[in-house]
Parts: C-alpha cells; structure tokens; sequence
C-alpha cells in the first residue's frame, strides 16, 4: 500500500505538467514570461556611456532642457541590479554634479550624489522613489526600477501599436516607497521591447503616460529607445528625453562605479 | 569632450549690507560690494585629465578679503584601479553639515565666509588605489597655505587684527614643511565609513599677542590629528559622526559631531522636499590651542528643497550653546534663474553674547547677502 502512493502521485504530477503549458499557464506566469522575455533582451550588453537632452515643457508651452551623460554596468546576476553614473553637463550651475546608483532588487538602492562646488560625496537617501528627476516629469524610480525582479506580473491582452502587435501587462512594484499602485507597459511580440508604459498613482488614477520611439538595434541584438515622451495626465507638463551617441562594450569594471571617481567623472 | 579645453565656471556679484554699525576701531560701516571670477578650465584625453581653476575676489572694502588664487591646477592620471595627481587641489572629508572636523587638507578661505567651506589650493602629490575591501589615499603635501583673515577694514574679527604678515611655525621649515595624510573609506551596506590620519602643520593657527600688544599672530603648530567620519543611511534617516584626536597643539584633546537628518519627501502632495537636521558639537580644546566656537553646541536646521525646474532651495538654523547665552542664526537660499543664471542669498544673525562668549567680538555683524551669478 505504502509503495503504490508514490507512484499514483508521480502519475498525478505528470499529469499536471503536461497540462500546464497547454491549459493552466496564469495571467502572471504568462505576464512575468513576456517582461522577462523583453528584459532578457538586453542581456550581455556589457556596459554602456550615452549622451541625454531632457526638455522639460510646462503646461503653458514654455521649455528648459539639461544634459548628460550616463554610464550604465550591466551586472548579469538578475538577483543584484545595475550600476549606474549620471553626470551632468547643463544647467551650467550644476554642471559637474554626478549621481552615482547601484541599483538592488528589493533592497533599497545605494546612492551617492558628488557636489563639485565643495567636492563632496554624499551618501543619500534612496527612499525617495516618487520625488521628481530634477524637476522634470520622470521620477527617480522611473530610471533606477527597471530590474526585472522589481515586479510582480499579469498578462492583461494583446492589441496593435502602431504597426506592430503588442502585449498589455500590467506590473505592480514589489519595492516600497513606490509612487505608483501599478503600471501598464505595452510589449511588442516582434523584438519584445517596452513601447508605452501608463502610470498609475498611489489612489489608482492614470498619472503618466511614457511613450519610447525610435528604437534602434546594436551589436548584439541590443535595443535603444532613442526618444522617451513622458506626459503628465494630472497636470499637462511633459518631458522629453532624447538619447544619442550610445556606445556599448567600453570595457567598464566596477572599479568605474566607486563613489571616489565621481569626483573626475565629468 | 576629448581633444578640447572644456570651459565652465563663473562670474558674480555680491552685496553684504551690514545691520548695525561696525563694532571694532577702523572697520567701516557701509554695504561691501565684491566681483568674483571663478573659470574652470579642464582638458581631458585617454587616461589624463588636466585642471585649471583660478579665483579672484575684488572687494570695495577689505584689501585682506580681495585675493586671488588657484583653487586647482593638476595633472591627473587614472588608471584601472589607481590614480595619481600632481599639483594643486582641493580634497573634502567627512559627513557632517554645520561643521566640517575631519577635513584638514585645504586651508580655510577664511575670508570667503564664515562657513568654512572655501578653500585654498593646496600643492599635493596623490596617490589613490581602489580596492575590493575599500578605497586607499596617500597625500604628500609640500608647501603650506596660510589662513586667510579680515584685515583691518574687515568685519567678522575682534578688536586686534591678525598679522598674517607675521606667521609663526613651529618646523624650522616654516610654511616649507611637507606634510602627509592618508585616508581609508568604504561602504558596508548602509553604513559608509571614512579613517584618516594627517601629520604636518595645523589649518588652524593658535591665535597669539605680538610684543607691542597690537595685534594677534597666527602660530601654527605642527600636530598629529586622527580622525573618523561615519554615516548610517536607513529610509530617509542620515545618522552621522565625525571625531578627531589632535595631538601637538597645547594638550592632546579630542572632538566629535554627530547628529541626523530626516527628510520628509513631497510634502502636502507637492514636489518638495522638507528635511530637519540637528547636530551636536564637542570640542574638548585646551586655551593652548587654536579658538573653535564648537566646545559644546547644538544646530538645529531646516532644508527645504522644492525641486521646480530652478532647483530652488532653503536652508535654515541655529546655533546654541546651552551653557552660553549666545545664539547663531543662519539662512540660506538659493534659486536658478533662466538656465544660466543663480540667485544666492545669505543672512546671518549673532544675538546674546556675553563678553567672553566666541561671537561677542561679532555681535555687531549681523549681515544679509545677495550674490548674482553668471555660470558659463
């Protein structure tokens, strides 16, 4: 008797397995596999330097812009996050101020920010998620949240963007002090990249609207969005990034993402 | 930016009007006015970097306070792992807001302000190594900088001016004396830590009589200092520590700050940020060593920064002393103004001292200040 109960399970069990694929795969499972797809797309990009222009435009039409430059070093370990350098070049008062992030997944992230006046490091506080980028309409979370295991995943439909077709899913930030309840990011099935994200505030009401254009492919099979539109619902302010001069594989190590070379990172 | 000179820096005007009458004989009472010129110039190619920055103040009153100087100029080569630069720069250590113990290798723009936070190009050879267990720096320091002082027609000194004509060392090198400071820092989790060592001649002279009694000398000493600086950053909590111990300056002694911040993020809905600080000064100096204000003080604060799109930003405190009756205000603001412009403005309040409290030679120097400057 005893000796027949596993084998009666193991029957069940494959059962089960065979059924999964087929029939059972959940609106999560199926969501987590189309966000890993499209994050796993980027895999082996190694590291990479690009060249940014924001354009902040307010609600009466007025615009301001600023520039950078970022470094990014991808860590291919997907339970650790990147590292990342910003270094700012515009306005010129602030030029020189760099801002230094190693990305974790649950984990608060660690961030230090160098001051050039007095040339200083300063650890900072990373709780700050939904505070806004300078002044624009980008929160911090929008650029350090992009680690896969950042969120939890639900297939919501597929529909055309574009000339493409895209899957809908929606993602729910498992870190804390997220500003948003959730998002809806627009995947399309062709090289599985983000195409749309909609952001829903704290209360559940759409907030922002970030559309990514232009794409282009690298070595690699990598792909760049060289324009990101972000709308603001709640307050008709909008903000422009675009990307240019991105070069990958400049042979960065950790070493180029200590808090002690933020001081000749410009 | 490789292959050209890279142009930055900028331009300003400033006003400080004075609330009372100046207190000590031959300093004047009217509004000060000052030019500052302040170019960066930076050139950049495959591992070497090249630094240029000089500085100059014209000031309508104080000829002390109009000075020019070369706040950088070095050669630096990165490496991997290591760098080293040669020349004059400016290194800043430690954690803490309203004092700034544990940074010794610059000189202290006295002139500049009262917050100690101007500095003096220091001549150095470097050498910094990165490790997996934290970061390495070695300093070789030839050639000292005096401290800069008000000069006759100055504000912010007491009855006797300080003959910076006159320096005293203790070295038979005098300001020649080359002094060596080295440095460990690191980050553990939420914890980042600094330990450094410096040897050679003290940044803050002992302040002594001349033979006539006419004016005051700066002696500077030559002196061991030790000192650490620590910061615990958990949720918008900043918990910091900054020690030193000084020995070779009258009798050893030892002097810490340590304090928070906690920042409030998007208040009342609202982009801005609300942060409250505090910080408590220990300062266990013997009267044979250089005077601080800081034996045993309390600052209170409040940051405000709105983050708008001219990065408007607010700091203001106070300073006490619970076994004083003197009491420091101090307010700052900032804001950008279209993008290449910067409005900064100062006041500064000295209230209560008694004789023989650290600001009583001040109480007369309240001042609000108004700089304008042109970033390029």
């Amino acid at each position: 008797m005893t000796r027949q109960f596993p084998k009666l399970l193991s029957i069940v069990a494959l059962t089960v397995l065979l059924a999964v694929p087929a029939f059972a795969e959940t609106p999560e499972e199926k969501g987590f596999a189309i966000a890993a797809r499209s994050d796993r797309s980027d895999r082996g990009f190694g590291d990479s330097t690009v060249d940014m222009k924001m354009v902040l435009h307010n609600a009466h039409g007025q615009e301001t812009s600023r520039t950078l430059k970022t470094k990014t070093l991808e860590i291919p370990d997907e339970e650790l996050g990147d590292k990342s350098v910003v270094v700012f070049d515009s306005p010129a008062d602030i030029s020189g101020t760099a801002l230094l992030s190693h990305a974790h997944i649950l984990d608060p992230d660690d961030q230090w920010l160098y001051l050039p006046a007095l040339k200083r490091v300063k650890r900072i506080s990373s709780v700050n998620k939904s505070g806004p980028f300078v002044g624009s309409e980008f929160a911090f979370e929008d650029f350090t949240a992009l680690e896969l295991g950042k969120y939890s995943y639900k297939y919501v439909k597929e529909e055309p963007c574009g000339d493409m077709n895209c899957d809908v899913i929606e993602r729910t930030p498992k870190y804390e002090h997220s500003g948003y309840s959730k998002q809806m990011s627009w995947i399309d099935q062709k090289v599985h990249q983000v195409r749309k994200v909609e952001f829903y505030d704290r209360r559940g009401d759409l907030l922002k609207v970030l559309g990514l254009k232009d794409y282009q492919e690298y070595d690699g099979g990598i792909w760049r969005s060289h324009t990101f539109h972000m709308e603001n619902k709640q307050t008709g302010k909008s903000t422009d990034l675009i990307y240019s001069n991105y070069k990958f594989k400049n042979g960065f190590d950790e070493n180029d993402f200590e808090k002690g070379v933020l001081k000749r990172a410009r | 930016m490789a292959g050209e000179i890279d142009i930055s820096g900028f331009v300003g005007a400033e006003t400080r009007v004075f609330t009372q009458s100046a207190k000590q004989p031959g300093q004047e009472s009217n509004p000060e006015a000052s030019l500052i010129l302040n170019p960066e110039f930076r050139y950049k190619k495959d591992s070497h970097q090249f630094s240029f920055i000089p500085f100059y103040r014209l000031d309508s009153r104080d000829h002390e306070r109009s000075h020019f100087d070369i706040r950088e100029a070095y050669w630096l080569y990165a490496a991997d792992d290591w760098e080293f630069l040669a020349g004059l720069n400016k290194i800043f250590w430690g954690v803490t807001e309203s004092r700034h113990l544990v940074d010794i290798i610059n000189q202290t723009d006295a002139v500049e302000d009262l917050d100690g936070e101007d500095k003096l190009g220091q001549p150095m050879l470097s050498v910094t190594k990165y490790n997996d267990w934290g970061q390495l720096d070695f300093y070789a320091l030839p050639g000292f900088r005096e401290r800069t002082f008000p000069g006759s027609d100055g504000r912010f000194r007491g009855p006797l001016v300080i003959d910076t004509d006159n320096a005293r060392y203790e070295s038979s090198q005098d300001e020649k004396h080359v002094d060596f400071a080295a440095r460990y820092s690191h980050y553990f989790g939420d914890w980042d830590v600094g330990l450094s060592h410096f040897y050679g001649t003290v940044r803050e002279p002992r302040l002594v009589l001349n033979g006539p009694g006419t004016k005051l000398e700066p002696h500077y000493d030559i002196i061991n200092q030790t000192g650490t600086d620590i910061q615990y950053t958990k949720d918008a909590w900043l918990w910091k520590f900054e020690g030193i111990v000084r020995e070779g300056q009258g009798e050893t002694f030892a002097a810490a700050t340590g304090g928070f911040e906690y920042t409030f993020y998007q208040v009342f809905d609202s982009a801005a940020d609300i942060g409250a600080l505090t910080e408590y000064h220990y300062d266990g100096r013997h009267a044979d060593a250089a005077p601080s204000g800081f034996d045993n003080d309390v600052f209170a604060g409040v940051r405000l920064a709105l983050n708008d799109i001219q990065d408007t930003a607010v700091l203001a405190g106070f300073s006490i002393d619970p076994d004083a009756s003197e009491t420091f205000y101090n307010l700052e603001a900032e804001r950008r103004i279209g993008d290449n412009y910067e409005i900064e403005f100062r006041a500064r309040f000295f209230t209560g001292a008694d004789p023989g409290e650290s600001s009583f030679p001040l109480e007369k120097d309240d001042y609000i200040q108004i700089r304008f400057a042109r970033y390029f």
